[in-house]
């Protein structure tokens, strides 16, 4: 109980703290550069180097397993593992056969399966704990038996020491790589304040809550800095409230990079905490265990349990879970579309929905206030809500007309240009900025280009839209798009017929609905 | 909130604070001091057999010192012993059951058959001193209280949870670190109820050893049991209940200020997920844990002694890797492991040679002497284990149906556990000798003096396990009295019954060495029975007798710890089991 009302006020002080902590979050609410900017900044500089959706690569039939893209080393690397145990009664039976498998830096990969199916058992062999029968595990390519390694695991049973208070379990594996009395305690202290436990660092572990039990675990985990964090089953001994609010607290961790942890292997056996939590999913079969599908999740973070795309995949996970004996199909659409488009290496970027006037309102303000400002300061000089003004700041920093940096908004040169012309040259220059920025204006343009007619009905965008965003995100993502390319002159929309036309095309027809915002 | 302290003593250390409790500290210091140095100008004296008693009761004090000295020593060495014993078991897989069935076995001897052979060896091994002696009868205690201590450990270190250990390997830690910080704590429960009846076992045999004849040599040694055993011959009676008192006084002492202490501090060692309601509280940890020396000299002391051995370890090869934990640990030393194996082998043939070798000098008249015997002694003990069951069952079960009655009987039911039997012996004899019963009742007796409170202890906690709501339902079903025993209360307190019946008979049969033979005044009382057999044997120094004796009786103990208990744990285990 007392921890329950600890809880709460954190959450309020959090909120409390003022605009810089919430503002420095804040495009994980509203990801700009690709869908995946909720993952490390490894990712988001190396672009096209991040792996490619799915791509299933037949190793073995029936089994589809992904190779990740070549360019990134994987920091552990199974090759060929397997295990046997020694029965009392027969030999020896198999419990996992013959497995590949790659953890690389940026993604939280999840393994999924049945209980009994040798998640575990996997587990204990990426890390190093128990050894293979047969094949070999390495660590940044050097076999993991011989290597220092530096990982992390948080158990399922928390698996604390009663006898020693909250702070020595945290001290202990500092204390173990030889880290002095000092030094231990301050990064422990310190770590203990980034799970919300400042404050219990002399109770014993008996005295908490299952939920600040499993804190202390992960705060026993991340003390000493993991390379990989590993996690068996950690939320399923604690209550659905409480495992929801971990979880929850753990993504935020690893989206606000607070941790320097390069990737997260999370087992489980709830399909639904996989896809909330997960950038690739692992579903493992049973007897003896092996993979049996290895796909990459798309959806944006925070992810809703509730949108099409999420139950789709739920839905599609538990029929490969139920019908073992069946090869498992292809991950649902929002992986699909990487059969046809030639685009496919390339994501659509979430467009705020912002309009092009409040754009230029923001820029021309910024430049009057010498070209920098704190973003709370603008939203109270414009009367704004933070929430109205965000999408408006991740817009033009999306065009590159501004940047954000530490809570402050910077005006860029080409912003600059931007505020400082009239009319038609800013829908020039904003027309540049969005065919060089924006794929989905990029593309409407080129296929009208292309086209003979110079039209495209909405749908065949929608469709691929679809393939990333819930259906209700993709009217508004093509909402955006149209006001933005109206704005521009890059094309018309026909909302009666439902199409793009080019606005040459149809000069005679409806002059008067140019794009006036 | 803080609770109010019901003693008015606790009331004045808090006031007349630390330093008051600083300086009995410091006493204390000079106290041991004082006793280490006494000890060692006695043993490192002249030999001398036989030390004359004095029974004036100003005597006392010194005599319960040096048994006490004795004592601590052997547990001690049992304490080191058990735990590397245990911990090697427990590691090394290749070896892991031999070692487990050698303790078995070894757990089932008993003692005292040892005694001559023992002492024999220890004074040609440290020739010239009091101090052959005297670790002569120190290793005998010895391997009374060991084995289980050492089984004990094993046992905690294999039910270590498995995720424990491997949150103890992923986070590298050292071997020291492991046993420190995991292994150590897991087992301190264990060890610290094992050493309550060790120790006990301990100041069993002590009183029956530091005074006996073997063949044409006699010892006796200055302290309580050769106190009391000159008593008894000499039928002082004062002396005898005098010394009788002081080792009842030890009995209590030592549970007060040693073992009320170490389970109220162990108590934080137990390994449960909620803080449970009900602790043992000790005043005298109280008052450690008050004093602003004690409570953080030695903690300050072990740090700075520890954290340099954190920093070399983890510069070592062993805490830079994570070491698989189904590896087989033994796997490289398998070479000194082969010496080891070898030369074990070696002398184990050797000596198995030498003691057939013995026993082919025995006759046959002998050999059926002892059979006899081994029927008689059977059928004692376990004569002796049905009485304690028959009274302590029903007693045990009322108890602990009333948890208030329970709480006061359960710790008065330990201390009298811990008196040793064969203190209480003597004044037990002459009184049957008065009323003129003989040896046959009176060594019955002696074993129930020395096991029923062991039953008794566990039945109560079995009661006191069955849930209350398993109680409601019987008399809502309204159980025949026949019914609620059966259905209810045997089931029930069944798996603490057959614990207790197994560490009982376990007693019983080393009790029967001391209790079916004895000089009393200038008598000899004996009936017929192997330990009789054993203790005439020693007396004479017939050695193949004696040899010939404690195998019968190992062979007995081991085969009905096979056939007879350790199915029953099984079954009380897997069936009677009751959950929550
Ligand atoms: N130490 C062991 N000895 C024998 N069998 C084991 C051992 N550990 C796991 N197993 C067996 O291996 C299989 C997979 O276990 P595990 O990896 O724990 O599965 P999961 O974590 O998916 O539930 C199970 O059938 C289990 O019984
Ligand atoms: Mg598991």
């Amino acid at each position: 109980m007392h921890g329950e009302r600890y809880r709460l006020t954190v959450k309020i002080i959090k909120v409390a703290t003022g605009a810089r902590t919430f503002l420095h979050g804040h495009t994980r609410f509203y990801p700009i550069a690709t869908p995946h900017s909720y993952t490390r900044t490894h990712n988001r500089q190396s672009g096209n180097l991040h792996p490619v959706p799915g791509e299933p690569c037949m190793q073995q039939a029936g089994i589809q397993n992904e190779t990740p893209n070549v360019a990134v080393e994987a920091i552990i690397r199974a090759e060929k593992i397997e295990k046997y145990y020694a029965q009392p009664s027969e030999n020896r039976i198999q419990v996992i056969s013959a497995t590949d498998l790659k953890i690389v830096p940026g993604e939280i990969l999840a393994l999924l399966g049945p209980s009994g199916s040798g998640k575990s058992t996997m587990l204990r062999m990426l890390t190093g704990l128990s050894r293979p029968t047969a094949g070999q595990v390495y660590w940044h390519e050097k076999p993991i038996a011989e290597t220092e390694i530096n990982v992390s695991i948080v158990f399922q049973s928390f698996a604390l020491f009663p006898w020693l208070t909250v702070l020595e379990n945290v001290e202990a594996p500092l204390q173990a790589r030889g880290v002095p009395a000092d030094e231990r305690r301050a990064r422990s202290m310190r770590m203990l304040d980034t799970v919300g436990l400042d404050g219990f660092e002399a109770a014993y572990p008996k005295e908490l809550s299952g939920g600040m039990r499993q804190r202390v675990g992960f705060a026993r985990a991340l003390v000493v800095e993991p390379e990989v964090l590993f996690m068996d089953e950690p939320f399923s001994a604690l209550d659905v409230l409480t495992a929801e609010n971990l979880r929850s607290e753990l993504l935020e961790l690893w989206a606000k990079k607070t941790m320097p942890t390069k990737a997260v292997f999370l087992v489980t056996h709830n399909i639904e905490e996989a896809v909330l939590l997960a950038d690739r999913i692992i579903v493992l079969g049973r007897n003896p265990g092996h993979i049996r599908t290895d796909f990459r999740v798309q959806l944006p973070q925070p992810r809703d349990r509730k949108s099409e795309p999420f139950t789709q995949l739920v839905d599609y996970i538990y029929k490969v879970l139920t019908t073992p004996d069946v090869a498992p199909a292809q991950a649902p659409d929002q992986q699909a579309g990487k059969r046809v488009r030639d685009q496919r290496q390339m994501h659509y970027q979430m467009l705020p929905h912002a309009r092009p006037g409040g754009m230029a309102g923001l820029l021309e303000l910024l430049l009057d206030k010498g070209g920098r400002d704190d973003i709370y300061r603008l939203a109270d000089d414009l009367a704004f809500e933070i929430d109205d003004l965000l999408p408006i700041v991740d817009a033009a920093q999306l065009l590159g007309f501004l940047k954000v940096e530490e809570g402050d908004a910077a005006i860029t040169e080409s912003g600059t240009e931007f505020a400082n012309s009239e009319i038609l040259r800013q829908k020039e220059l904003f027309r540049d900025a969005a065919v060089a920025n924006v794929l989905l204006l990029r593309q409407i343009r080129r296929a009208l280009d292309a086209k003979s007619d110079h039209t495209v009905p909405e749908e065949f965008f929608l469709d691929m839209l679809d393939e990333q965003f819930s259906e209700e995100e993709s009217l508004r993502q093509m909402e955006t798009a149209v006001t933005w390319g109206r704005y521009a002159e890059l094309f018309d929309f026909d909302a009666s017929r439902r199409r793009f036309v080019l606005p040459d095309a149809q000069e005679e027809e409806a002059a008067a609905s140019e794009g006036d915002e | 909130m803080r609770i109010q302290h019901p003693f008015a003593r606790s009331l004045v250390f808090a006031r007349t604070g630390p330093f008051f409790i600083d300086a009995c500290v410091a006493l204390c210091g000079l106290a041991i001091f004082f006793s280490v140095v006494r000890t060692g100008v006695y043993w490192m004296g002249k030999p001398v057999p036989v030390v004359p008693i004095s029974h004036s009761l100003s005597a006392l004090p010194v005599y319960a010192f040096y048994s006490i000295i004795r004592i601590g020593i052997a547990y001690l060495l049992s304490l080191v012993f058990a735990i590397t014993y245990g911990y090697t078991a427990a590691y090394n897989p290749r070896i892991e059951a031999w070692m487990i069935a050698v303790l078995d076995i070894l757990q089932s001897i008993p003692v005292l058959s040892f005694l001559p052979p023992v002492i024999l060896a220890m004074v040609a091994l440290v020739p010239g001193h009091q101090m052959g002696i005297e670790l002569g009868i120190i290793l005998l205690i010895f391997t009374g209280q060991v084995w289980n201590l050492a089984f004990s450990f094993y046992s905690s270190l294999k039910s270590i949870p498995r995720e424990m250990l491997e949150a103890s390997r992923i986070y590298r830690y050292s071997a020291w670190q492991r046993f420190w910080q995991l292994e150590m704590p897991y087992a301190a429960i264990g060890l610290v109820w094992n050493s309550i009846v060790s120790v006990a076992g301990g100041w069993f045999a002590l009183i029956a050893c530091e005074m006996f004849t073997m063949g044409d040599h006699n010892f006796q040694l200055p302290g309580l049991g050769s106190y009391l055993q000159t008593a008894t011959a000499s039928g002082d009676i004062r002396a005898l209940v005098a010394g009788f008192a002081v080792v009842i006084l030890i009995v209590v002492a030592t549970d007060q200020l040693v073992w009320r202490p170490m389970i109220a501090w162990s108590d934080k060692f137990k390994f449960e997920q909620v803080e449970s309601a009900d602790r043992v509280v000790s005043p005298i940890l109280e008052f450690f844990r008050r004093s602003t020396l004690l409570s953080s000299l030695p903690g300050r002391i072990w740090h700075s002694f520890e954290e340099p051995i954190y920093r070399r370890l983890a510069r070592s090869k062993e805490c830079r890797v994570v070491r698989p934990i189904d590896e087989d640990t033994a796997r490289k030393s398998s070479a000194s492991l082969w010496a080891l194996a070898v030369a074990a082998i070696a002398i184990v043939g050797w000596g198995a040679l030498q003691a057939i070798l013995m026993l082919r000098t025995l006759t046959w008249p002998d050999v059926r002497l002892l059979l006899e015997g081994a029927g008689a002694t059977f059928l004692r003990v376990n004569a002796a284990l049905l009485i304690s069951a028959a009274w302590t069952i029903p007693v045990g079960v009322a108890i602990g149906f009333n948890p208030r009655i329970a709480r006061i009987v359960q710790p008065i039911a330990q201390v009298l556990a811990s008196v040793p039997a064969t203190a209480f012996f003597p004044i037990l004899l002459i009184g049957l000798v008065r009323v003129g019963g003989g040896l046959g009742v009176g060594s019955i007796a002696l074993m129930l003096l020395g096991t029923q409170w062991y039953i008794l202890f566990n039945v109560i906690a079995g009661a006191m396990s069955i849930p209350s709501d398993l109680r409601e339902v019987a008399s809502l079903f309204r159980f025949t009295r026949w019914q609620r025993w059966t259905r209810l209360i045997l089931p029930g307190i069944f798996p603490y019954l057959i614990t207790g019946m197994v560490t009982a008979s376990g007693g019983a049969w080393n009790a029967s060495v001391f209790a079916e033979y004895t000089h009393l005044q200038d008598r000899t009382l004996q009936t017929i029975g192997l330990g009789a057999q054993i203790e005439a044997a020693t007396d004479s120094g017939r050695f193949p007798v004696i040899l010939l004796a404690t195998i019968l009786i190992s062979m007995m103990v081991v085969t009905m710890n096979r056939l007879v208990w350790r199915r029953l744990y099984r079954l009380a285990e897997t069936r009677y089991k009751l959950e929550g």
